[in-house]
């Protein structure tokens, strides 16, 4: 196994920091803007970009955890047949949501994302912020917030690391021989 | 034509001979026995029966041929078949056909049919009762006539003690035994033995006492009026304890258990297999073994198969309404050399309990290897390890709770009055 | 974990892991039931039968909303005992439903191990939605989970249950899952309700109502199951009732935050007064709502297991 960082654990915090400078950029301030976190990574990126918002605007944002494995099209080909708690705590309807997600690739996950929130309520607008978009899309969804991009190889892992999990932060690319 | 066994090991329980000999068959005799005799005159099969045993036919106390009335269960063809292939040469056929075998007529009609199509000897037990009501008594000296050679209303008890009193005093007049069949039915609502399996399962059960009760008053009455009495398919611990202590005081008791009851336990039925359906049922660990004792200490002198077939819609349904019964003819004689095997008996010990013992019982002049006697006789292998396959059974009942089981030893060569009714495809020599 | 069973014939067979997993997913699916938009996509496309050969309204209801509020077809099939005795054998009902590929085939019948005739016959998986005096899983599944829900935990419990115990599947399943934990599990009615051999499996039997719920975290209450013949085994409904019938005045003998917990349907006046069924002890109606979300996980795990 070889492996290649793409992002070592400074760059990752510039990266997300970057991104909530974005989100604030694009929607004109935080009014009515709420950040939800796909299990699990996402949800502790979703947290840091939180904490990001919270020191430029001094706001804290409501703050979800999606499960999306009700909603996965390949619910019945998953290893784990685990399904953790969807914790969303505010009323989805009228808000801008910010989906977070660590990996993005073929586009399923945000798909199942999306009708997992749409069942909650109507919100006014989602948008999708990830840290590094690898490519090989299946589905016409795009991100609004990219950390980075890196077009892997089909012989390639995207693995992004958080210290929450993972007790480190780093986004590596393994390449399988 | 005439047969010569060479080389077997011949057994014979009632004289106590064991050795390597030769058995001469002419007709339907036993000829002679000894050592190396040549098969003189021209028309004599000659069976090499080196490494293998040779034994009295064996004797079932305790079938069901389902004929008449129930030909799809069993014919008396296809149930004396199952029974040379397991290497029974007499079998007697309990009453609860339909019509019931409690008349003259009935009885005609199973030996007239046995006689025609039977593979084995088949002696019919008639009724206690009229149709097995429990009511009135069954003519048994017309059947005694026709040849019947037990009464029985197995099945299920005689309930009222004072028509089970006079049968047992009518009995005397023809020397026959009273078989009975031990169940208090107020006791019986139930599927499977109340025990740990019961509780675990929700089937409804019926508690050891069933019978033991019954056990105790059969005996009581059997011992007042000073008649025999056998009791059969004995289950449990206290009926075991019961009969051995009532032996003591009144010789003329005699039973018999069947080998489910020795092989296997309650906590077979909590699969919900229907094969496991039995009555009475298969009881618990602690009943099982005092059984074994029973067989060891001569409390128990016959093993019988109660061979019960069932067609399989009778079984392929839930446990509740599934028949009672397991198809046994085949698996008998495995089954029960297993308790030579396990040290608990002798082989001559357990040939007894299957030979001479049920000859006696029933008055028949088989079940010894001696010259001069009747050639019923098998050869058998102790050693030989098989699977029972339900689907290879001659029985229409292929209702068994063994089917998949290795068992070791295994019947080779059947024969019935001096003619080969069964040999084993697998058999050379 | 990995989930390997095809189907749930019984808490036997079990492993304590398996029932906390079943517990644990039941956690995710009761949030679903409290939402404006009730139903998931997780099972579309897939067939739930629900073959009941007993009456019953609450279990079919429950079996059928945990399916719907995943998006799979459900279709209710009442067999009544009687035309079923005349004709089709379950063998032959079995094969017919097979013949139409569901998925799950969830099954209640008034005899022992006809779930499991099914389960051998079908390729499908199987539910016991209840079968005769045996085992009723999912009740037992759904009694853990409120127990644990009121509780937080289920091991330390002591747990009554009152009534027909010998005729009770849901006593049976309760007990085989219970035993898997750290609980004193104590059995009380009538000496003719109580099996033999309970000690055998670690409960006491108990025949005083008042010593039975000393001290107790749990009390569940049963009814007497007329129709398995319960009612022979007492004098009388009446008897029964004021020497077993729940009041509120047992309660102070129990430990102050006692739950009262029935499977239903209850007969309110005998085995349960109505100041203790609708009394502040009872989660009688949490335990209804809670049964919608252990079945979905049920039906979601055995859908989802391991090929």
């Amino acid at each position: 196994m070889r492996t290649k960082v793409l992002l070592d654990k400074k760059g990752l915090e510039r990266t997300v920091n970057r991104i909530a400078h974005e989100i604030i950029e694009r929607n004109q301030g935080v009014e009515a803007l709420s950040l939800i976190g796909i299990r699990t990574r996402g949800v502790h990126l979703a947290y840091r970009i939180r904490e990001k918002i919270k020191d430029i605007e001094g706001i804290e944002l409501p703050f979800g955890v999606l499960d999306i494995t009700m909603y996965r099209d390949d619910v019945f080909k998953l290893k784990s047949p685990e399904v953790k708690k969807t914790e969303i705590p505010f009323d989805v309807n009228n808000m801008t949501i910010i989906l977070v997600d660590d990996v993005m690739q073929t586009g399923r996950t945000t798909r199942a994302a999306i009708d997992a929130i749409m069942d909650l309520g109507r919100p006014k607008r989602i948008q999708l912020a990830v840290l590094i978009d690898r490519g090989d899309r299946e589905l016409p969804v795009h991100p609004d917030y990219a950390g980075s991009s890196y077009t892997a190889n089909p012989e390639e892992e995207v693995v992004v690391r958080l210290r929450e999990v993972d007790k480190k932060d780093e986004v590596v690319v393994v390449r399988s021989q | 034509m005439s047969i010569l066994i060479k080389n077997g090991r011949v057994i014979d329980p009632k004289s106590g001979l064991d050795g390597i000999l030769d058995v001469f068959i002419e007709g339907s005799l036993i000829k002679k026995i000894d050592k190396t005799l040549s098969g003189e005159g021209k028309d004599v099969e000659v069976i090499d029966a080196a490494g293998h045993i040779v034994a009295p036919g064996l004797i079932d106390v305790h079938a069901h041929l389902r004929e008449p009335g129930y030909e799809w269960k069993e014919t008396i063809r296809t149930g004396t078949m199952a029974a040379v292939k397991g290497g029974f040469t007499s079998i007697a056929c309990m009453a609860n056909t339909n019509p019931v075998n409690d008349s003259k007529s009935v009885t005609d009609y199973i030996i007239t049919k046995a006689r025609s199509e039977g593979a084995c000897r088949v002696f019919p037990c008639g009724a206690i009762t009229k149709n097995l009501k429990g009511e009135e008594l069954a003519e048994i000296g017309e059947m005694v006539e026709a040849g019947i050679r037990a009464i029985s209303d197995d099945g299920k008890s005689v309930k009222n003690s004072g028509i089970l009193r006079k049968a047992l005093e009518y009995a005397k007049l023809f020397n026959i035994p009273v078989i009975s069949h031990c169940e208090d039915e107020d006791l019986s609502k139930g599927y499977v033995h109340e025990g740990r399996a019961s509780l675990l399962s929700g089937l409804d059960a019926v508690p050891g006492i069933a019978e033991e009760i019954i056990v105790r008053r059969d005996i009581t009455l059997a011992a007042y009026v000073d008649s025999p009495i056998h009791l059969t398919h004995i289950s449990t611990a206290g009926s075991v304890d019961a009969i051995r202590q009532a032996k003591k005081d009144y010789r003329k008791i005699t039973c018999d258990t069947c080998p489910h009851y020795f092989s296997i336990t309650d906590e077979a039925t909590l699969g919900f297999d229907t094969n496991t359906k039995v009555n009475p049922p298969l009881r618990s660990r602690d009943d099982m073994e005092a059984i074994i004792e029973g067989l060891r200490n001569n409390t128990i002198d016959i093993i019988a198969t109660d061979h019960a077939p069932h067609e399989g819609t009778s079984k392929d349904v839930e446990f509740d309404i599934a028949a009672f019964g397991i198809s046994g003819l085949e698996t008998a004689l495995a089954l029960s050399l297993a308790l030579v095997h396990q040290g608990v008996l002798t082989l001559h010990e357990l040939f007894r309990k299957l030979t001479i013992n049920p000859a006696k019982l029933l008055g028949l002049p088989y079940g010894e290897i001696k010259a001069g006697k009747t050639a019923d006789l098998i050869v058998f292998n102790p050693e030989i390890e098989w699977t029972v396959d339900k689907n290879s059974f001659f029985s229409k009942g292929k209702n068994t709770p063994f089917h998949g089981r290795e068992l070791r030893g295994k019947n080779l060569i059947t024969i019935v009055d001096g003619k080969i009714a069964y040999k084993d495809p697998s058999f050379k020599g | 974990m990995k989930w390997t069973k095809k189907d749930l014939l019984g808490i036997t067979g079990l492993s304590k892991e398996e029932i906390l997993f079943i517990l644990d997913t039941a956690e995710s699916f009761r949030d679903i039931s409290r939402r404006d938009v009730k139903k998931v996509p997780t099972l579309r496309g897939k067939t739930v039968i629900t073959l009941f050969y007993e009456p019953s309204t609450r279990t079919r209801t429950s079996f059928e909303i945990a399916a719907k509020r995943l998006s799979a077809d459900t279709i209710n099939i009442a067999a009544s005992t009687s035309s079923y005795v005349k004709g089709e054998t379950l063998k032959d009902t079995a094969k017919t439903l097979e013949a139409m590929k569901p998925d799950v085939t969830i099954i209640r019948h008034s005899m022992p191990g006809a779930p499991h005739m099914l389960a051998k016959i079908v390729e499908s998986s199987v539910v016991n939605g209840g079968d005769g005096a045996h085992e009723h899983p999912t009740q037992a599944l759904l009694d853990l989970f409120t127990m644990r829900e009121k509780k937080g935990t289920l091991d330390g419990l002591k747990i009554a249950i009152i009534g027909d115990i010998i005729h009770s599947r849901v006593a049976r399943s309760n007990i085989f899952a219970l035993r898997h934990f750290d609980t004193e599990i104590i059995c009380c009615g009538p000496p003719t309700m109580l099996p033999p051999h309970l000690e055998d499996l670690g409960v006491k039997p108990e025949h005083s109502l008042e010593k039975a719920i000393r001290n107790a975290d749990v009390i569940m209450t049963l009814r007497i199951q007329k129709e398995r013949g319960g009612v022979a085994y007492i004098p009388s409904i009446k008897e029964y009732s004021t020497m077993f019938g729940l009041r509120k005045e047992h309660l102070s003998k129990a430990k102050k935050d006692v739950i009262v917990m029935h499977p239903g349907p209850m007969n309110r006046g005998i085995e349960i007064m109505d100041d203790v069924a609708d009394g502040t002890s009872s989660v009688i109606l949490d335990q209804v709502e809670n049964g919608v979300a252990v079945r979905m996980a049920v039906l979601y795990l055995l859908l989802g297991r391991e090929a």
